[in-house]
């Protein structure tokens, strides 16, 4: 459509603000462009603005600035019934007068389809999620997990382009969880379906998005494939929201070379990797645990040491955590790969550590 | 195991039927729990329970006639009312015989006001009757037929005796006959004249008008419940307060501001003249009549919607309505399909509330009721306060209380009891 | 032992328990019930508060005559009556004295003679309805009409209130059969003497009624005293019945424009029962204020406060200006001879015997 600026963009989010008191900003100048087929995360602390962005999208508030596209037409104006977007709601929302068939069939009544229509589309949907034998059912004799897999249903029966989905596994254990994640996954990714995905988990948002929108204070703080957003956050906050991390807190003391010397609290010199910081400015330098190595001959020729005493050492099975104090930081934490020639740590014990300077980022105060 | 070989009952460790322990351990328990609703158990007896039963029993009692006359009654089995004469010398002496007795107990008079329910007239007939009969002579002033016929000429007619024998018995369904505009006739229940039915009509209107009630406070009530359960907290209380507002004046103070407001000289009348949208000559007649009942009943009767409706309500989320929405329903649809039907269980509770409330009123009735809007309650309240005719009271609160249950039941076969729900 | 007096027995042993105490502090109390408003208000002035003076006693005003008898009938049933004296109208009194819940009296031995030295029974005369009842006041249930909405010729006579061509506007009547059917039987021809014959037949009931049905629907149907009086304020009705005493409110103390039609107005009775079953202490004392308050002077001094008639004969001379008003009572007494040239007195035996048999009938009218 004419009004598009971004060929090939499905969904767009242009200068998109939103207030609910007229006094601040729940969301600040949204800008987004999402593809067709895309799986989107909106991933970030409560009171961040996500579901606000969702819920916009769906219809369910309006803008107070700004624009917001679906395949090139605006639809600011546009009621949410008209959308054609198929949603799954945080407690499901499954309708409990109604059976589990009546649920799935209730888009498609509203559509007028035709009854044998229905009920094929219907049966489809049910088999998709495998809960083809529960038809009959209301939503209250299902499990949660059950339950679910009938929202997720529900909202692609009607053959939505766009589904959104608002922490649909919250209410469900780690395990249901982590199936469900892979089950979402693999049926978005059957269906050619475009998603976006609210929650504020991060395992989730990493193991099923194309990419993920950390949001904090209204504002998109990174835009990133899971990858890229767990070994290059853009800045601290991201460091710290994503994934498992240790921070050291100092002065950039110069920059060459695509090399930061930065200057530590306690005095002690480390190179990192400078990613929006300058000469003199406060840094916080992020370093993922599992990147720190303290074994002096794997370390590469010249990198910068440190020294470390041992607090605690935690067998976890698979891996070995051992929280360590370093510069005055009792938090630093090293994650070691459960091998044969692996050591075990003792606390008590004086260990040098070092790192890559690439894996070591400084990032704003 | 060992125990699946034993061919006796289980036993405890001390050797008891294993049964007959748990049972005892059982019965403290139960015992305690009986104590404790004791208070409200005797509570409900002595306030619900027995009035009640004592009105179902008051509806058939008919002890009276047998009690004041208990001679009279059993020389009158041999007479044969068909006859068309009255009875023989025999049962005139065994009725000066009872009404001597009755006499020195002031038991006649109260027996003539019960007979005179049947038949107009009994009671003077009694009470003239009980002053000749005191100064009777049992043994000299016989025969006693010509006495009494001196008395009064009724005696000597066949219809008074005829109303005695129908009415010996303890127990009679003359009430509930009554109630249903029938009446005792000499063969068996007959319809009574046309110009005396009223309580089938009222017990019509009576449900008539107790539907249309329900229904108004359905359609003022929901909306409002509906604003109610989705205001933030603060304005919700404010609303609640205004919507309780009427509990706190009284009935008669309520009833009488609808009496200004509709009444042909009143507020709304007024204002309609100054606005020219009805002729001075031609105001509207809103009070006094159905009309009338309906407001200010619906009025008084709305809070008992609202509440129950918005504690449903409240318990409904949002994303209910959102879900539909989101799955193409507009905004009625996603109302109706959706929200509605979840809605029902408060309405239910409100419906029923509203209807068995309404049913049983007549103070609002009797004030601006008029003739045409009055209830079959305020005929109860007349027969208890007025004529005193208990009984008949009785059986027309019977047959109601009976009318409640069996809405109750079309209630529960349709809609359901369970699903009925005052909240959360 | 029957359902009934095992549910009398539980319902009384529970209102027992509290009473056996309470009666001790009833020592020198009496409970007595009349209707509320000005009427006891007038009961206070001219025999409460004299008789307390007099006496010590405390009077507790309890304001349910309307309901008196059921409630009597339920006392008694319980076999707790808290009442001792109680004001009923006369048709009342017979029902109670028939129910046997009014103690009879013998008016020559139990109440006061005249000054003159004339007989109670004599001095009442037939104002004695019963045996039980001991008169008060006569009043009666009369029309007023709004003198600015009837035009040029005010009505003079009962049967305006049946010409709706004449006086067209809503009048009010009362919600049931007694007065409104001798008045239709008046207006529709029949002689005084025959009204009553007539309306014992099936045919006169009819007549009535029929008379009626040609205003039936410019009436509007007053159940409480009160309500003709405001209707009347409020121009809802042009005329309307109620008792002659809330009349002379609205003209004399309301100063509303309203007057007085007297015509064939409804003579009924006013006065006290003592319900049977007090205990004997309780009994004299009801008595003994029965006597006070039902003398001659007692009587007259009623009069002051309210535009109701003395029952004694002997009481009418003494009437004299009403307390707060000052105005002349005897012109605005219902039984002032320019007021009784045509009056129907309350027939008793007839009502009792036919009220419940017209009142189904009426009833059955009325909603038709």
């Amino acid at each position: 459509m004419a009004d598009s600026k971004n060929a090939g963009a499905f969904v767009e989010f242009e200068r998109v603000q939103k207030s609910y008191d007229g006094e601040t900003l729940v969301v600040k100048d949204l800008n987004l462009v999402m593809p067709k087929g895309e799986f989107l995360t909106m991933l970030g602390p409560s009171g961040s603005g996500k579901t606000t962005c969702l819920m916009m999208l769906a219809g369910f508030e309006t803008a107070t600035h700004g624009d917001i596209r679906l395949d090139g037409v605006s639809i600011n104006n546009i009621p949410p019934h008209k959308r054609g977007i198929g949603m799954v709601f945080q407690n499901y929302a499954l309708f409990p007068h109604m059976t589990v068939a009546e649920n799935l069939s209730f888009p498609l009544e509203v559509r007028k389809l035709g009854k044998s229509e229905r009920e094929q589309k219907v049966k489809r949907a049910l088999d998709m999620v495998q809960m083809g034998a529960f038809g009959g059912r209301r939503p209250s004799q299902l499990s949660g997990g059950q339950q679910q897999r009938i929202a997720l249903a529900r909202a692609l029966v009607f053959e939505a382009e766009l589904v959104l989905m608002d922490e649909p596994l919250g209410a469900l254990d780690k395990q249901l969880r982590e199936h469900m994640q892979f089950e979402i996954k693999r049926i978005a990714d059957d269906l050619g379906i475009t998603v976006v995905y609210v929650t504020h988990d991060q395992t989730e948002a990493m193991t099923m998005s194309d990419r993920v929108a950390v949001f904090d204070d209204g504002v998109i703080q990174q835009l990133a494939p899971p990858d890229r957003l767990y070994e290059a956050p853009e800045n601290s906050f991201v460091a710290q929201f994503i994934g498992e991390n240790n921070t050291l807190e100092g002065l950039v003391k110069e920059i060459k070379d695509g090399r930061a010397l930065v200057q530590l609290d306690d005095g002690e010199l480390i190179d990192c990797n400078p990613i929006n910081v300058g000469v003199g400015d406060r840094t916080r330098v992020s370093i993922r645990p599992e990147r720190v190595e303290f074994n002096k001959e794997r370390l590469r020729e010249g990198t910068h040491t440190i020294n470390a005493n041992v607090l605690e050492f935690i067998y976890m099975g698979d891996i070995f955590r051992t929280r360590l104090r370093v510069a005055g930081n009792d938090e630093f934490v090293i994650k070691t790969r459960n091998a044969p020639d692996q050591v075990r740590l003792k606390p008590g014990e004086q260990i040098e550590i070092g790192w890559l300077p690439e894996d070591c980022r400084a990032l704003d105060a | 195991m060992s125990d699946a070989t034993q061919s006796g009952p289980m036993l405890a460790a001390d050797g008891t039927p294993l049964k007959r322990s748990l049972a005892r351990a059982l019965r403290m328990q139960k015992i305690r729990a009986l104590m404790l609703i004791a208070p409200l158990l005797l509570f409900v007896l002595i306030t619900f329970i027995l009035p009640i039963g004592d009105m179902l029993f008051r509806s058939v009692e008919n002890q009276i006639v047998r009690d004041t006359l208990p001679k009279t009654v059993v020389a009158l089995r041999d007479w044969d009312p068909a006859s068309g004469e009255a009875p023989d010398e025999d049962v005139y002496f065994a009725l000066a015989q009872d009404l001597k007795i009755a006499v020195e107990a002031k038991t006649h008079t109260r027996l003539g006001s019960r007979l005179n329910y049947e038949q107009t007239g009994a009671a003077s007939l009694f009470r003239k009757s009980g002053r000749k009969v005191k100064r009777m002579d049992l043994e000299n002033d016989a025969p006693f037929k010509e006495a009494f016929v001196k008395i009064d000429k009724k005696w000597g007619e066949p219809q008074i005796w005829q109303t005695i024998k129908t009415y010996a018995p303890a127990y009679t369904n003359g009430y509930f006959l009554n109630s249903v505009d029938m009446q005792k006739g000499a063969d068996g229940p007959e319809a009574r004249p046309e110009n005396q039915r009223i309580y089938i009509m009222l017990f019509g209107r009576t449900m008539f008008m107790s539907l249309v009630i329900t229904v108004s406070c359905i359609m003022l009530g929901y909306p409002v419940a509906w604003i109610l359960a989705n205001l933030p907290m603060r304005q919700a209380n404010l609303l609640m307060i205004l919507v309780l507002l009427p509990f706190w004046t009284s009935l008669l103070v309520r009833t009488s501001a609808w009496k200004v407001m509709l009444q042909q000289q009143g507020v709304i009348n007024d204002t309609l003249v100054w606005l020219g949208l009805v002729a001075d000559d031609a105001r509207l007649i809103m009070i006094n009549n159905q009309f009338g009942t309906i407001v200010a009943m619906t009025h008084i009767l709305l809070p008992f919607m609202i509440l129950p409706m918005y504690s449903v309500m409240q318990t409904i989320p949002p994303s209910y309505l959102r879900a539909a929405k989101s799955l193409g329903a507009n905004n009625w649809t996603a109302f109706w399909r959706v929200y509605f039907p979840q809605s029902v269980p408060g309405i239910g509770a409100g419906s029923i509330l509203v209807f068995i409330l309404a049913i049983g009123y007549y103070i609002t009735p009797e004030i601006v009721g008029g003739t045409k809007g009055v209830f079959i309650s305020n005929r109860i309240a007349y027969h208890i306060s007025s004529s005193l005719n208990w009984g008949l009271a009785a059986a027309l609160g019977t047959i109601l209380l009976a009318v409640v249950l069996l809405f109750y039941w079309i209630y529960d076969k349709i809609v359901g009891i369970d699903n009925v729900k005052l909240g959360g | 032992m029957n359902f009934k007096s095992i549910t009398a027995l539980v319902a009384a042993s529970a209102l027992c328990a509290p009473m056996a105490f309470a009666d001790g502090h009833m020592a020198n109390e009496m409970t007595i019930v009349s209707w509320g408003g000005a009427y006891s208000k007038s009961q206070q002035r001219a025999y409460h508060d004299p008789y307390s003076e007099m006496t010590g006693t405390k009077i507790i005003n309890d304001d349910s005559s309307a309901e008196a008898v059921s409630k009597l009938r339920a006392m008694n049933e319980a076999g707790n009556v808290t009442w001792d004296v109680v004001d009923v109208v006369a048709a009342d009194a017979l029902r109670l004295c028939d129910e046997g819940l009014a103690m009879e009296i013998d008016p020559d031995t139990q109440l006061a003679d005249a000054p003159d030295g004339t007989k109670a029974s004599e001095d009442f005369g037939d104002m004695l309805v019963g045996d039980c009842f001991i008169p008060q006041i006569v009043y009666s249930t009369t029309f007023g009409y709004r003198t600015d909405l009837v035009g040029d010729t005010p009505p003079t006579s009962v049967c305006d209130v049946f010409d709706t061509e004449k006086y067209p506007g809503k009048r009010s009547l009362e919600k049931r059969p007694i007065a409104n059917v001798e008045w239709a039987l008046i207006c529709d021809g029949v002689a005084y003497e025959e009204v009553y014959d007539l309306l014992a037949t099936e045919a006169g009931q009819e007549r009535a009624m029929a008379k009626l049905d040609t205003i039936k629907d410019d009436v509007i149907w007053w159940s409480a005293g009160a309500d003709t009086p405001q209707l009347l304020a409020d121009g809802e009705v042009i005329m309307g019945s109620t008792y002659n005493g809330r009349l002379f409110s609205v003209i004399e103390e309301q100063k509303q424009p309203v007057a007085m039609l007297w015509d064939w107005q409804m003579f009924d009775l006013d006065g006290w029962i003592i319900p049977t079953g007090l205990s004997p202490e309780r009994q004299a004392r009801a008595m003994d204020y029965i006597m006070f308050a039902t003398d001659t002077q007692r009587l007259a001094d009623q009069a002051k406060y309210i535009s109701y008639g003395p029952a004694r004969k002997s009481s009418a001379p003494l009437v004299g200006k009403h307390a707060d008003l000052g105005i002349e009572m005897a012109p605005h007494m219902p039984t002032d001879p320019k007021n009784s040239v045509n009056t129907f007195l309350y027939n008793y035996e007839f009502w009792a015997d036919y009220r419940d048999d017209i009142d189904a009938k009426w009833q059955a009218w009325l909603s038709k």
